[in-house]
């Protein structure tokens, strides 16, 4: 099955109305010796229903753990039926880019909201409309503040390892340089970033809450790096922010993080979202498609694509970033999210995730043989080590449906990484420390 | 109905609600709390599905209707794609689990990546970036990695013809390379001339889409490969246009070192408004090595992830689209290697159609059969009527198709491009050349209709303008 309507017959009636014999002869440019001389080596044609059976069996080789202690990136929330069955639209899924406004008001529409409510969860005053993922937005953050003055960037050890890693793959690309900032308390270490902080420095990203849970002292590595002239990039979790003091309270530059928490499922990793929100003075270094509000003629509201002077198609090589594509439908997901939630519900979900991690905080804690490896504040996720090794413990976990928390290690130590969100109740947090018990015992 | 999501909030009104917290006790000191709570709206479930669907039907997407944006390949979009993405198996697993957990995924991304690869004739072969763009830059990166680790820090220099997509310098520019734009010939082509006496000791790689963004294969393809081979540069391929030749010729037999594709293009996973797309990567094997961590690897029947040897690193986080891979993977598996090659043969056919359609009508500034998509030129129009490409383009949404990609490739003046893809009929191709030369008509006859249009639309042309010099980005 190939989705061609034309059926043979018309497709010859189409060639001799042409004046051509064959649909071979139109390929006449492509040197014969070059050319395939048989077909590729790929499996037969599958009907619908053969392929769906192939692939429900291949999903069905992958566990879904009905409960899930493991985050560090990736989040399993709630996801509203109403949220799901709206971005499903096909209207919306099947749409290119809105770059014909006048019949793509419903989607610019949208991407102004997600702006807005971007905007408005982080205190910041313009955002984009989205990029591939979160670390994608840090790296293209850290690219869109470098100048010809100050070119390196500066990244907390305390952060997502993925996105310090993809940070640095962009940096390494661009012949920049990245120096990372030291952890002290499973914080960053202000005293040694002092240090590293120069007039070369373009920026420092750090992450809030930061890749142990724990929320970094936002405000003093802001003076610090202000006093440097350089600039700062916060990569948040877009629940805390509900709840916890803005990027922009905090006296950072830019905002960005992972969008996925926001109604998308975990989906081995995407596709997620991206998003970036900076304050007015940088409006023209965001990359990336922006929405604006306009009129037509007639004095109606209008939405357009704006600001495209900042973007590949006109700057070509004088572009700061090269992204067209963006995550459009996933932005869609998270206003829609947004809205689903509501002023108090986000604020509730927030708030769950806060008191359900602080619960199994204090209750594995208080498991004889398991220990907070930190003291600091953290949101709803936290770091634990044990005398038991993490690997017999995610075996039993596992022999029970819980993904636990992720094995990680921190300063040569075997810890654990827990994440404990709204969607796990009480029941399943008594019954992973029951576990964890007799795991201890 | 209009209005934004936040002009229908009423104080108190819930839409969704999660059950109450079973644990109290905990809150979060003063110290750590924002000032103000983030003004989200307040709204009731039939509020929020009516604003969104409504919103909706302001949407133009492929199952409306017609779509020959040109460079886009907005073919139709399966539906069986869609359930495939959707199985629990699939949505419900986190990108962190243990590897024996997620072997199902592993062996998913293993048969695509080897679809690909037999598809572009490359040897290997990432999922991670998520766009053609990205796929630009990680291809790049790998190409520049390749050149330092011989040593070759020297060749600082990507040669892009003048034609190319904007992506394609904006991303070497990313990489840190000096972009050379090289002229093409007065038939669309690239110069060979030009490219001769740009290639050197200095040239890390040629960017080049073939067929290229006038709707040519480029049949001087082999001497391209051969004089940056031998300058000791390397080939790469933009797949944007890679819909016009599966089956048919592979860009590794062509002899490209590196390809990226464009899963939300050629293999008709949906754009969804601007994305999630995917971008592939595939190389020959002396890039492998370089390929972003990490890897899918088989052994005895066991998937496995792996860092390459000397690997980029990550560009992203995790795996890729996961999702849109899927999609893309069922949709090969419904064609078959019969139907690939019958996709792009169907694709060429239904552009020469449409051109032949359009011949006596439009000038064509590249004649001749074209591949996948052609040009059309309305300069003379502009200067006869004053009625511009983008005129035409808002005529037709009043004619009721969507618009042809307008002012590209850069190299035509007053550029309308055309890719109708295989997935529509002749009835659809025989509507669309109607509408088209309806619009010209109507230049000569009333260019004032076509000035004005579209009035059929929820609104006319936005003021851009405006938008610019006083930008509202939000509300």
């Amino acid at each position: 099955m190939s989705y061609i309507p034309n059926t043979p017959e018309e497709r010859l009636a189409m060639l001799s109305a042409m004046g051509r014999s064959s649909i071979d002869e139109l390929f006449a440019d492509i040197p014969s010796g070059m050319r395939l001389k048989q077909e590729l080596n790929l499996p037969e044609a599958k009907t619908e229903f053969e392929v769906i059976d192939e692939l429900t069996r291949l999903s069905c080789k992958n566990t879904v753990f009905k409960t899930c202690f493991r985050g560090a990136g990736a989040y399993r929330h709630f996801i509203p039926s109403a949220v799901k069955r709206l971005a499903l639209r096909e209207e919306f899924v099947t749409a290119y880019t809105p770059y014909q406004a006048e019949m793509s008001q419903g989607v610019l529409q949208s991407i102004f909201e997600y702006q807005s409510m971007i905007c408005r969860l982080t205190g910041m005053d313009v955002s984009n409309a989205g990029v591939y993922d979160g670390a994608h937005a840090a790296a293209e953050a850290a690219a869109m503040f470098k100048d010809r003055k100050r070119s390196k960037t500066v990244v907390s050890a305390s952060v997502r390892p993925m996105v310090l890693e993809v940070i640095s793959t962009y940096c390494a690309s661009a012949g920049s340089e990245l120096v990372v900032a030291p952890v002290k308390d499973g914080v960053t270490d202000l005293d040694a970033l002092a240090g590293i902080l120069d007039g070369a420095t373009a920026s420092v990203y750090i992450e809030q809450p930061n890749y142990f849970g724990i929320v970094e002292d936002a405000e003093a590595i802001a003076r610090l790096v202000h006093s440097a002239g350089a600039k700062l990039i916060m990569g948040c979790e877009p629940i805390s922010l509900a709840l916890l003091k803005t990027p922009v309270e905090s006296g950072a530059d830019a905002a960005v993080g992972e969008g996925q928490p926001l109604g998308m499922p975990l989906s081995f990793g995407g596709p997620y979202l991206g998003f970036m929100a900076v304050n007015n003075a940088d409006m023209r270094k965001l990359p990336g498609r922006i929405v604006g509000k306009t009129t037509d003629s007639e004095g109606r509201d209008a939405y357009v694509l704006t600001l495209q002077a900042r973007e590949q198609h006109i700057r070509r090589e004088k572009a700061s970033s090269s992204i067209c594509s963006n995550e459009a439908l996933c932005a869609l997901t998270a206003v829609i999210y947004c809205a689903a939630m509501g002023k108090e519900g986000l604020r509730e979900v927030a708030g769950q995730c806060f008191s359900k991690a602080h619960y199994a905080a204090e209750q594995i804690s208080s498991i004889s043989g398991f220990q907070l490896i930190y003291d600091g504040f953290f949101f709803n996720e936290f770091v634990t080590k044990s005398s038991v090794s993490p690997s017999i413990i995610m075996k039993k976990l596992e022999e029970n449906g819980i993904l636990g928390g992720l094995p990680v290690k921190v300063d040569g130590e075997d810890c654990i990484l827990w994440c404990v969100t709204e969607v796990n109740t009480k029941d399943e947090i008594d019954m992973l420390v029951n576990i964890l018990k007799g795991a201890a015992a | 109905m209009s209005g934004l999501i936040f002009d229908k909030s009423k104080a108190g009104r819930r839409c969704a609600v999660i059950p109450s917290c079973d644990i109290t006790g905990y809150s979060i000191p003063a110290d750590y709390l924002r000032a103000e709570k983030a003004e989200l709206p307040e709204v009731a479930e039939v509020d929020l599905v009516r604003h969104y669907t409504n919103l909706s039907r302001k949407a133009y997407g492929v199952d409306n209707g017609f779509y020959p944006l040109g460079s886009c390949t907005m073919k139709y979009n399966p539906k069986i794609d869609e359930d495939a993405a959707e199985l629990r198996g699939f949505t419900d697993v986190h990108p962190l689990q243990p590897i024996n957990t997620v072997q199902g995924c592993l062996e998913a991304m293993d048969m695509l990546a080897g679809f690909l690869c037999e598809i572009t004739g490359m040897d290997a072969l990432t999922l991670q970036p998520a766009a053609g763009a990205h796929g630009e830059f990680t291809a790049l990166s790998l190409i520049k990695a390749y050149l330092t680790d011989r040593g070759e820090t020297g060749r600082t220099k990507l040669i892009v013809p003048d034609s190319a997509h904007g992506t394609n310098p904006a991303s070497a520019a990313m990489c840190g390379f000096t972009v050379v734009n090289i002229p093409s010939t007065p038939d669309g082509l690239v110069d060979i001339e030009a490219l001769k006496s740009a290639v050197g000791d200095d040239t890390a790689a040629l960017m080049l889409t073939n067929p290229n963004t006038v709707g040519k294969y480029d049949r001087n393809i082999e001497t391209f490969a051969k004089t940056v081979h031998d300058a000791g540069g390397l080939l790469y391929y933009d797949g944007a246009n890679l819909n016009a030749i599966m089956g048919i010729v592979r860009p590794g037999d062509m002899g490209f070192d590196a390809v990226h594709l464009n899963l939300h293009k050629t293999f008709a996973t949906p754009h969804g408004g601007g994305g999630p797309g995917s971008g592939p990567v595939g190389c020959k094997a002396r890039l492998a090595k370089y390929l972003p961590r990490p890897v899918v690897t088989k052994n005895d029947g066991t998937y496995s992830f792996e860092t390459p040897e000397k690997s980029v690193g990550m560009v992203k986080s995790f795996y890729g689209n996961f999702l849109v891979c899927i999609k893309a993977l069922a949709y090969i598996m419904t064609l078959g290697a019969e139907g690939i090659r019958e996709a792009s043969e169907n694709a060429v056919l239904n552009a020469n159609y449409l051109q032949e359609s359009l011949r006596d009508s439009f000038d064509i500034p590249f004649d001749g059969p074209c591949m996948h998509e052609f040009v059309l030129s309305l300069e003379r129009l502009k200067r006869e009527t004053g009625v511009t490409a983008s005129d035409i383009a808002k005529g037709l949404i009043d004619r009721g198709i969507h618009p042809p990609t307008m002012y590209f490739p850069l190299i035509v003046h007053e550029a309308l491009m055309l890719e109708p893809t295989e997935t529509e009929s002749r009835e659809t191709l025989d509507f669309a050349a109607t509408a088209l030369k309806d619009a010209l008509q109507a230049a000569y006859s009333d260019p004032d209709s076509l000035h004005r249009a579209p009035v059929t639309t929820p609104v006319g042309r936005p003021d851009e303008t405006a938008a610019v010099r006083n930008p509202i980005l939000k509300a």
